[in-house]
């Protein structure tokens, strides 16, 4: 065993030094709020944590599974209720402490504890028991069927070194209490944390001992991560050569970014679909101009306006081209998609003011819209391009947008009728979206359903969702699902949101639907 | 003196409060934080259960209440962003901030009363029109303009100097400082440029009005008839007559610069206090925010209390108020 390891050794120091040490410095808006991997549910979080922890299954640069500390997983033979994962061998910690099932029972409790932000992904799970070391049942309250992709932003933490550092209970902001894992880290991860300034500065190592060194490209030894805020800076950082990456390209400088010499911009089709939701639920709505009736219960005033939405202008002016335009709201990796619905959004004028004349509004009348200005990709320009586009069909609307830490707020406390709203889907299923934005609002499900939308029937259906094995049946009432969204026009669709990644010509890596970049795909020229 | 000084604490202290009042009352205008503390899988009952622990359903005033009576033991609470104590935060940043406006204060004090003696010798001078033209631009350009524009012209394209951070530095057990690696040099000039700039032409005019005011006075006159050197007069007699006033703005100037800093900390992405704050409104991290605005006053308010202590000193006039009491 020694002789085996001190070879492993020798081997390793002989590949490090043929390969170049390869240093990436990335830059993206804004900094991981904490290296607790169990205390926020939020992109940068994540994507830092990814190259230092991980999780039982990732998805790889495209969206697709890949195992990582599990080699495979299924439902158990003869118990639905049960999902058995085999764990990869010979994983250790940064420490040097093994990765055993030990650590995955304890992980998967820490992150159901009550300060936990990954507690409402892990909803179904009632136990999870070792059954060796590297073997582990998962048990639900039901049969589960798409519960491995709710797995795949939850990292494994090593028992041991978060017991001795008194680390088991997540950050609690109101204990008074920093833990020890929110600014120490111990994963299995590719990379190692060297040092870290929130905000500032951190700087992460390759892992040496990573299992997985034969498995991934594993190019980048060194990433140096720092945060710019201010879009401007951020390009000038990569046109000057003083970073090698960077997210979140702002649309108006993406031409100027791949024109220059040795840089390159990279797009794909975001995770995230950006819509309007309306008020249809209430009797009468509160900031419009019509008394003693909601214009938007009406489903013609609904269709009416998502005609008049011109959705390849919207794409061709605001967005230069950064988005694809949308008929449903569901992003296209999700299971549940159909190209045909997708492209069932069309612009047509006199159609529209033929369906509000028909409603009975065919001289129009007032709405406010509520929008966000630094939440998604040119939010506002997008309320203001449709607020022109309404008026063409007698919708007057008078826009009010607000940071995002205001304009949420309205969505989920009832106190708006015309707002805007982008969402992603981690789990890369309808089911999310319908849980979230078409439920009836209640105290599990639809905390996101802005619309007023109640229906019973639909509501059974949805819930069936999270209990069905037999997935043809399941696909079936998901497409069931879909046509009453899109017959209903619960919400009008605006686009997909575009991802665009610039970097250096030096740094080869496909753009990852989540915007969640893993180094170690990341090649070097 | 006495009495002057305690109620001139009283005063400032009173202050201090008033300050907090107000910002304690904007502060649910901002957002709520809870919002974003929470992902978007979180459900109503952790929303209510996060806002009673935090204290976010008590009315302002009770909230405010419980922030001074921790302040008072030095307790500014864990900020929601980072789940960190907000003191450390806060000191952590405090020598990124206070470094820039050392070097901008120190440029715009150097550099301001340089040009405007000399816009003021050579009033009728080509160059010294230039200067008093361009000058212009340092007073009506916004601060993140200039900031780009010094980024676009000396870093992209000339590429000579960083376009954000602070470069390398080094700890003096507990003050990070940038003063000694050339990369942190390097990386203090044009922050410090666009910071210093507006103060630096508002000092040069300054400096030039009262020059022109004091040389037209009849001392400088009798001084030229006695055929003393002009460049005595200029820098002996009429200079020190001028930096009365400036020294005083340049005291309150002081305040501004760490105070307006966030901007150029924004543009520049420099880890100060000041984009410390910008973080922290738009995540509505009312912790951080509440204790940044508590500093900034407390400088200002100390700032202030000084200048009117050494007036108290310098100005005669003050005393003889109070001695002609004793008569």
């Amino acid at each position: 065993m020694k002789t085996k390891s001190i070879l492993a050794v020798l081997l390793l120091a002989t590949t490090a030094a043929g390969a170049s040490a390869e240093t990436l410095r990335w830059a993206r808006a804004g900094d991981s709020l904490t290296l607790d991997p169990h205390a926020q549910n939020e992109g940068p979080t994540h994507t830092l944590a990814h190259q230092i922890y991980e999780p039982l299954i990732i998805r790889d640069m495209t969206g697709a599974f890949q195992a990582a500390l599990a080699t495979d997983w299924a439902p158990k033979e003869g118990d639905p209720n049960v999902w058995v994962f085999n764990l990869r061998e010979g994983v250790s910690y940064h420490d040097g402490a093994d990765f055993t099932a030990e650590d995955v029972v304890f992980s998967i409790n820490r992150a159901k504890s009550e300060n936990s932000n990954m507690k409402e992904l892990l909803n179904s799970i009632t136990e999870v028991r070792a059954v060796d070391d590297y073997t582990v049942e998962f048990v639900t309250d039901g049969p589960n069927p798409i519960l491995p992709s709710n797995l795949t932003n939850l990292f494994m933490m090593d028992k041991g070194w978060t017991e001795a550092n008194g680390a088991v209970d997540v950050q609690d902001v109101e204990g008074g209490e920093t833990t020890f894992a929110a600014t120490n880290a111990n994963g299995t991860g590719a990379f190692k944390l060297v040092s870290r300034e929130p905000d500032v500065k951190t700087v992460l190592t390759q892992n040496e001992n990573y299992w997985g060194m034969d498995d991934f490209p594993m190019q980048v030894t060194e990433v140096v991560y720092t945060p710019i805020q201010n879009a401007a800076t951020r390009v000038a950082a990569l046109l000057s050569g003083e970073v090698d990456f960077i997210q979140d390209v702002p649309v108006q400088d993406l031409g100027r970014v791949g024109e220059t010499e040795g840089l390159v911009v990279k797009t794909a089709p975001q995770n995230r679909v950006i819509f309007f939701g309306m008020n249809m639920g209430a009797d009468d709505l509160d900031n419009d101009n019509v008394e003693g009736a909601n214009p938007l219960a009406d489903v013609r005033v609904r269709k009416a306006m998502s005609m008049a939405i011109n959705r390849d202008a919207i794409k061709q002016v605001v967005m230069r081209d950064q988005s694809q335009p949308a008929g449903m709201i569901a992003p296209p990796f999700v299971n549940g998609w159909t190209a045909e619905m997708d492209a069932a959004a069309m612009t047509d004028i006199d159609a529209a003011k033929g369906l509000m004349a028909d409603a009975g509004y065919g001289d129009g009348f007032s709405i406010q819209l509520d929008c966000p200005n630094d939440r998604y990709v040119n939010d506002e320009a997008i309320c203001q391009a449709a607020v022109g586009m309404l008026a063409q069909i007698g919708v007057t609307v008078n826009l009010d947008a607000k940071p995002k830490a205001q304009h949420f707020p309205l969505i989920t406390n009832d106190q708006t009728d015309f707002y805007m709203l982008g969402w992603g889907v981690p789990t890369y299923d309808s089911e999310y979206i319908f849980n979230f934005l078409v439920h009836t609002r209640g105290e599990d499900r639809g905390s996101w359903n802005g619309t007023g939308y109640s229906n019973p029937e639909l509501d059974a259906k949805i819930v069936s969702l999270a209990s069905e094995t037999d997935l043809e049946k399941r696909n079936a009432t998901i497409a069931e699902i879909w046509q009453v969204v899109q017959d209903e026009q619960l919400y009008i669709p605006i686009h997909h949101q575009v991802l665009n990644w610039g970097m250096t010509d030096k740094v080869v890596t496909e753009v990852s639907p989540e915007d969640d970049p893993k180094f170690k795909f990341f090649e070097m020229n | 003196m006495l009495a002057y000084i305690i109620r001139r604490v009283a005063q400032s202290i009173l202050v201090l409060f008033v300050v907090g009042l107000v910002a304690f009352s904007m502060f649910r205008f901002v957002g709520d934080p809870v919002d974003n503390m929470l992902g978007q899988e979180r459900t109503q009952a952790d929303i209510d259960r996060l806002r009673e622990q935090l204290g976010l359903d008590q009315p302002f005033v009770v909230q405010y209440y419980k922030f001074l009576e921790q302040a008072v033991q030095g307790n500014f609470g864990l900020s929601y962003r980072q789940g960190r104590p907000v003191a450390e935060i806060l000191m952590e940043r405090l020598p990124a901030t206070l470094e820039l406006a050392f070097v901008s204060g120190l440029l715009a004090l150097l550099g301001g009363i340089a040009l405007g003696i000399f816009t003021a010798i050579r009033r009728r001078g080509i160059s010294a029109n230039v200067i008093m033209t361009l000058s212009l631009i340092g007073v009506s350009l916004p601060t993140f303009l200039i900031g780009i524009l010094l980024i676009y012209v000396f870093s992209v394209e000339l590429g000579w100097l960083p376009s954000f951070g602070r470069g390398d530095v080094v700890d003096l057990g507990g003050w990070t400082t940038g003063f000694l690696t050339s990369s942190g040099l390097q990386a203090l000039i044009l922050p410090a440029i666009t910071l210093g700039l507006y103060q630096m032409t508002l000092i040069m005019r300054l400096v030039r009005t009262e020059m022109l005011e004091v040389l037209r006075m009849d001392y400088i006159r009798f001084a030229r008839a006695r055929g003393i050197r002009e460049r005595a007069i200029n820098f002996r007699h009429a200079l020190k007559n001028t930096l009365v006033p400036v020294i005083t703005i340049t005291g309150l100037q002081l305040g501004s610069i760490i105070a307006f800093a966030i901007i150029t900390e924004t543009v520049f992405q420099w880890p100060g206090v000041g984009l410390l704050f910008i973080n922290a409104v738009q995540f509505v991290d009312i912790p951080v925010m509440a204790a940044y605005l508590m500093m900034i006053s407390v400088m200002f308010v100390g700032i202030n209390l000084i200048v009117d202590m050494l007036y108290f000193a310098i100005d005669p006039r003050l005393r003889v108020d109070r001695g002609g009491g004793g008569h």
